[in-house]
C-alpha cells in the first residue's frame, strides 16, 4: 500500500485567494492510502521542497500527490524534488488546482469543493502508481542536416567545428540554396558569392562534414539519439570521384533546351550541367528527361569526350541506411508561382519578372553577366517599376486565398536593394516602389531604406499595383493607386518586378511526415515554444534551421543556424539520454497474438515473438507481442485496439484511468 | 421533484497531454470561466481514451463525457487522435441507440493554442448536458447518490 503524502500549493494567492487551502488538505486526509497531508504558500519554492523532504522522511512517504500548477509546469519540479527525498519520481501526481481549478472559479466553495474532488482523483491514480525506471539509451554522435542551404551549411559547420560529425543531405546536384542565386546581400551590397562560397568549401573540406548532393531522405526511423534514415543519392550518371569538373561534356552535349533551374529558366543549359560555375560539389549531372541518350538511345556524346571516362550511364540511384543522434531541418524556401496573380502579366510578358529573376539579371555569372536588360529584347530598361507584397500579408476571408496571410519578411530589404541597384547601374532611369507599408526592422536596415529613398531617387508610393498591361510594342502599362495623394497612377515602363511571397520548399511536407515533426497551417515547422524554444520542433531530437521555419533574412537564418547548431551539439554531447518510463507494456499470459495492436503503432514499437510463456503455472509456447521500449512513445493507441485487454501503459493505466474516473464522479 | 436549473451536471473530459490539456492550461492562464461540473482526466493521447473508460463512467453516474484531442493532422503521435474519432464515432452511436442521447458525448479538437475554444467548448458543453438533466440511463444503481 502506497503511504501517501499530500501537499497543497497556495501560490501565493494564485490559489489560496478561491480555494480553501486548509479544507483541501484537511478533506484528503480521509482519502484511502493518505498518510499525510499539509498546505505551503509556493510548493515550487525550496521550502516546499524541503517540506516535501522531511515529510518523507517523518512519515515514510512512498507517494507524492501536490496540488497546484499545471504538470506541464511543474511535474518535472515535484518528481526532482521526490527523486530527492529518496521517493521513486514516478510515484508523483499532480492535481491541476490553478488553471483547472481556482483561475476558472471564483465562488470559493464551488472552486474548493472541485480542488477536493480533483486532488482525490490523484490519491486514486497515486495509489495504483508503480515505481518506474527511465530507460538509458546512448547517443549516436552523429547529426543530419537536411537542405544545403545557407542555414544547413552554417549549422553543418558549427556542429562540425565542436567534434561531430555531419552529414548533409541536398537535393539538388550542388550545395548553396538560394543564397547562391542572390546577387548583392543588404545592408552592405557585399556580393552574396563572396560570402557564401567560401563556407560552402569549407563545408565541403571540412574532415567531419559528408555532403550527399542530388539526394533526398527518404526514411526516418528511431527516436531522439538513435535515428535510422535511408538516404536516397539518386544516379548522377557521373562518377563524382573521377569528374575533374573540366565542363567538356556540357560543352559537346547537343540537348541544350532545358531551362535552368539556377538561372530562374531565363537561360538554357544542357542535359549534363553543372548548375553554376562554383557548385560544390564541382560535378555534372545528367538530367535524363533531356538527355537524349536516356531518351532515344542515340548519342553518347558526353561519356565519348570526358577525358577522365566518368560518365556512366549505368549508374543508379542508391540507398544508404546510416544512424544519427540529431536531424536538423533546413528545407528553406522558394518564391510562390505567380499562376494566380495575372494582373501582372507575369505569364504574359517576358519583361515582368520575379525578384529572384532580377537577382540573376543583375549578377556578373547570370544569364547577362551581369548586364542588366529586358529579357524580351536585351535593352536596358529606363523605367521600372517593383511590386511589393506580392502574394504576402493577403487578407483573409475575402474568397479563396490568392496568396499567404503572413508577411514574406524579406521583400521590402530586397526591393530597396534592386531600385538602388538599378539606379546605381542606369543613373537615367526611373524606380517606382509600390508598398503597403515598408517594414525595415533590423540593424542598418532603415537606413538603408532611407538611402534608397533619399540618396538614391527611388520614388516611394503607397499604394497598390491594380492592374500591369503588355502593350506589345514593348511598353508595359502599370495602372496603380496612390494612396496618399488619392490618386490614381498610369506608368509607363520597361520592366516590372515582382516581389512574390515565399513558402516553404514543397518537400517540407513531406519529410514533416518522415519526422513526425509539426507544421503550421503554411507548412513552416513548428517549434517547440515559439519564444523559448524556437530553434527545436516538438519531436524530441529534431531541430529547425532558416527558413523552413518561417520567413528570414539571411543574418536570422544564419543566427537561428547557429542557435539549431548550440542545441545540437548539447544533444550529442551527451553519452546517454534519459528515456521515457511511461511506455506500453504487454501481460503475454493474457495475449492472444492477434496483432492488433502492432498495426496502430505509429512507431513500429511492437513486434511479435513466439515465447514461452508460463500461465498460472502452466507452460505454453505462444506468439506473443513484445514492445520495444525504445521505440515507444507512450500514446496508448494499442491498449485500447488491445481486444483481451494484455496491452497497458505504464503511468496511466486502464486501472489508474478508472479509478480517475470513479473519483470524479463520485 | 428537483428544480432542473439547479442541476449540476457530472462531467468527465479528458484531454490529450500535448493540444487539449494545454489548450486548458491557457484557459486557466487566459482566466476564462467554464462551469466546475467539468473535470479534466489527463492522458497522453485521446487515443488513450478506452471506450471502457466512457461507459464506466456513465456508470458512475457521470452526465456527460467529452474527448478533447488534437486537431486532425497534427496529433503529436501522427495518428492517434484519427483511431480516437472513429472508436468514439461508433461508441457515441451505440450508447445514443441505448438511450444515453448524443448531447452527452462528444469529440471536440483543441490545440495549445485555443484557450478560448476550449472554454467555449466546455461552457456549450455543460449547458447541453445540463439540459439533458440527469443520465439515468446506464448508471449503475450501487452508486446512485441519495439525490438521483
Amino acid at each position: 500500500m502506497t503511504k501517501i503524502g499530500v501537499f497543497v500549493c497556495w501560490c501565493g494567492s494564485n490559489i489560496a485567494a478561491t480555494v480553501d487551502v486548509d479544507a483541501v488538505s484537511e478533506a484528503i486526509k480521509a482519502a484511502p492510502g493518505v498518510v499525510f497531508a499539509t498546505n505551503y504558500q509556493y510548493m515550487c519554492s525550496e521550502g516546499g521542497q524541503a517540506a516535501i523532504r522531511s515529510a518523507v522522511a517523518e512519515h515514510g512517504l512512498t507517494g507524492v500527490v501536490v496540488c497546484s500548477c499545471s504538470p506541464r509546469m511543474h511535474e518535472a519540479t515535484f518528481r526532482k524534488a521526490a527523486a530527492g527525498a529518496g521517493v521513486n519520481p514516478y510515484m508523483v501526481e499532480i492535481a491541476n488546482i490553478r488553471e483547472q481549478c481556482s483561475w476558472i472559479h471564483k465562488d470559493k466553495a464551488e472552486a474548493t469543493a472541485k480542488a477536493i474532488a480533483l486532488a482525490r482523483a490523484a490519491v486514486a491514480k497515486l495509489n495504483l502508481d508503480r515505481p518506474l525506471t527511465a530507460p538509458e539509451t546512448p547517443v549516436t554522435k552523429r547529426a543530419l542536416v537536411i537542405g544545403g542551404g545557407i542555414a544547413g551549411i552554417q549549422t553543418a559547420l558549427d556542429v562540425a567545428d565542436a567534434g561531430y560529425e555531419v552529414d548533409v543531405v541536398e537535393k539538388s546536384p550542388t550545395i548553396g540554396g538560394k543564397m547562391a542565386m542572390l546577387d548583392k546581400t543588404f545592408p552592405t551590397l557585399d556580393c552574396a558569392a563572396c560570402i557564401l562560397t567560401p563556407k560552402m568549401v569549407d563545408a565541403a573540406a571540412h574532415e567531419k562534414i559528408t555532403l550527399y548532393t542530388y539526394s533526398e531522405v527518404e526514411k526516418v526511423s528511431g527516436f531522439v539519439g538513435n535515428f535510422t534514415v535511408d538516404i536516397k543519392k539518386r544516379a548522377r550518371s557521373v562518377s563524382v570521384d573521377r569528374c575533374t569538373g573540366c565542363g567538356v561534356c556540357s560543352e559537346k552535349c547537343p540537348s541544350k533546351r532545358a531551362k535552368s533551374e539556377f538561372d530562374q529558366g531565363l537561360r538554357e543549359r544542357s542535359a549534363i550541367y553543372i548548375p553554376f560555375a562554383q557548385a560544390i560539389p564541382n560535378v555534372p549531372v545528367i538530367d535524363r528527361d533531356t538527355c537524349l541518350k536516356f531518351q532515344t538511345g542515340k548519342c553518347g556524346l558526353c561519356e565519348k569526350v570526358c577525358p577522365s571516362h566518368a560518365v556512366d550511364y549505368s549508374q543508379e540511384d542508391e540507398v544508404i541506411t546510416k544512424q544519427y543522434g540529431a536531424i536538423v531541418a533546413a528545407t528553406g524556401f522558394k518564391p510562390i508561382g505567380l499562376e494566380r496573380f495575372d494582373e501582372y502579366a507575369y505569364s504574359r510578358s517576358p519583361d515582368v519578372v520575379t525578384s529572384l529573376e532580377f537577382e540573376r539579371l543583375c549578377n556578373a555569372a547570370g544569364p547577362t553577366k551581369g548586364h542588366l536588360v529586358r529579357p524580351s529584347d536585351g535593352k536596358e530598361p529606363k523605367t521600372v517599376v517593383f511590386v511589393q507584397c506580392v502574394g504576402s500579408r493577403e487578407a483573409s476571408g475575402i474568397g479563396a486565398m490568392k496568396g499567404k496571410p503572413y508577411c514574406s519578411k524579406i521583400c521590402c530589404m530586397y526591393t530597396a536593394k534592386h531600385a538602388m541597384l538599378l539606379r546605381e547601374k542606369y543613373p537615367d532611369s526611373e524606380a517606382y516602389v509600390f508598398y503597403i507599408d515598408v517594414r525595415t526592422p533590423g540593424k542598418n536596415f532603415d537606413e538603408f531604406y532611407r538611402r534608397a529613398a533619399e540618396e538614391y531617387g527611388v520614388h516611394y508610393i503607397k499604394g497598390m499595383v491594380g492592374k500591369v498591361c503588355d502593350e506589345g510594342n514593348g511598353r508595359l502599362t502599370v495602372r496603380a493607386s496612390d494612396l496618399i495623394e488619392n490618386r490614381q497612377l498610369l506608368i509607363d515602363a520597361d520592366m516590372v518586378v515582382l516581389a512574390a511571397a515565399v513558402e516553404p520548399d514543397p518537400s517540407a511536407r513531406a519529410l514533416a511526415t518522415l519526422l513526425t515533426a509539426s507544421m503550421d497551417t503554411n507548412d513552416f515547422f513548428t517549434e517547440a515554444h515559439p519564444k523559448l524554444r524556437p530553434v527545436e520542433s516538438p519531436t524530441a531530437g529534431v531541430f529547425l534551421s532558416g527558413m523552413c521555419q518561417g520567413p528570414k533574412d539571411i543574418p536570422d537564418t544564419v543566427a537561428q543556424a547557429g542557435a539549431a547548431a548550440a542545441k545540437v551539439i548539447g544533444l550529442l554531447s551527451k553519452d546517454r539520454l534519459v528515456g521515457n518510463p511511461c511506455v506500453a507494456s504487454c501481460d503475454e499470459t493474457l495475449c492472444n497474438g492477434c496483432s492488433a495492436c502492432e498495426r496502430v503503432c505509429p512507431y513500429g514499437a511492437i513486434s511479435y515473438e513466439t515465447k514461452t510463456v508460463v500461465d498460472r503455472g502452466a507452460k505454453d509456447e505462444r506468439r506473443v507481442a513484445s514492445v520495444n521500449e525504445a521505440l515507444c512513445q507512450g500514446c496508448g493507441a494499442c491498449t485500447v485496439t488491445c481486444p483481451s485487454g494484455a496491452m497497458d501503459l505504464r503511468g496511466f493505466t486502464g486501472r489508474q484511468i478508472m479509478a480517475e474516473v470513479d473519483a470524479i464522479c463520485r | 421533484m428537483p428544480v432542473e436549473s439547479a442541476f449540476q451536471p457530472k462531467i468527465a473530459a479528458f484531454c490529450c497531454n500535448w493540444c487539449s490539456y494545454a489548450g486548458a492550461d491557457l484557459a486557466g492562464s487566459s482566466r476564462l470561466s467554464y462551469p466546475a461540473d467539468v473535470k479534466i482526466i489527463r492522458v497522453p493521447c485521446s487515443c488513450r481514451v478506452n471506450p471502457l473508460f466512457i461507459l464506466r463512467a456513465f456508470q458512475r453516474g457521470a452526465d456527460g463525457v467529452i474527448i478533447c484531442g488534437c486537431h486532425p493532422g497534427d496529433c503529436h503521435y501522427t495518428s492517434g487522435n484519427y483511431f480516437a474519432r472513429r472508436r468514439a464515432a461508433l461508441l457515441f452511436s451505440m450508447l445514443d441507440y441505448l438511450g444515453v442521447e448524443s448531447g452527452r458525448t462528444r469529440v471536440e479538437w483543441v490545440s495549445a493554442a485555443e484557450g478560448q475554444k476550449f472554454a467555449a467548448t466546455m461552457n456549450d458543453f455543460a449547458k447541453t448536458v445540463a439540459s439533458l438533466g440527469k443520465c439515468r440511463r446506464i448508471g449503475d444503481l450501487r452508486c446512485r447518490t441519495s439525490e438521483s
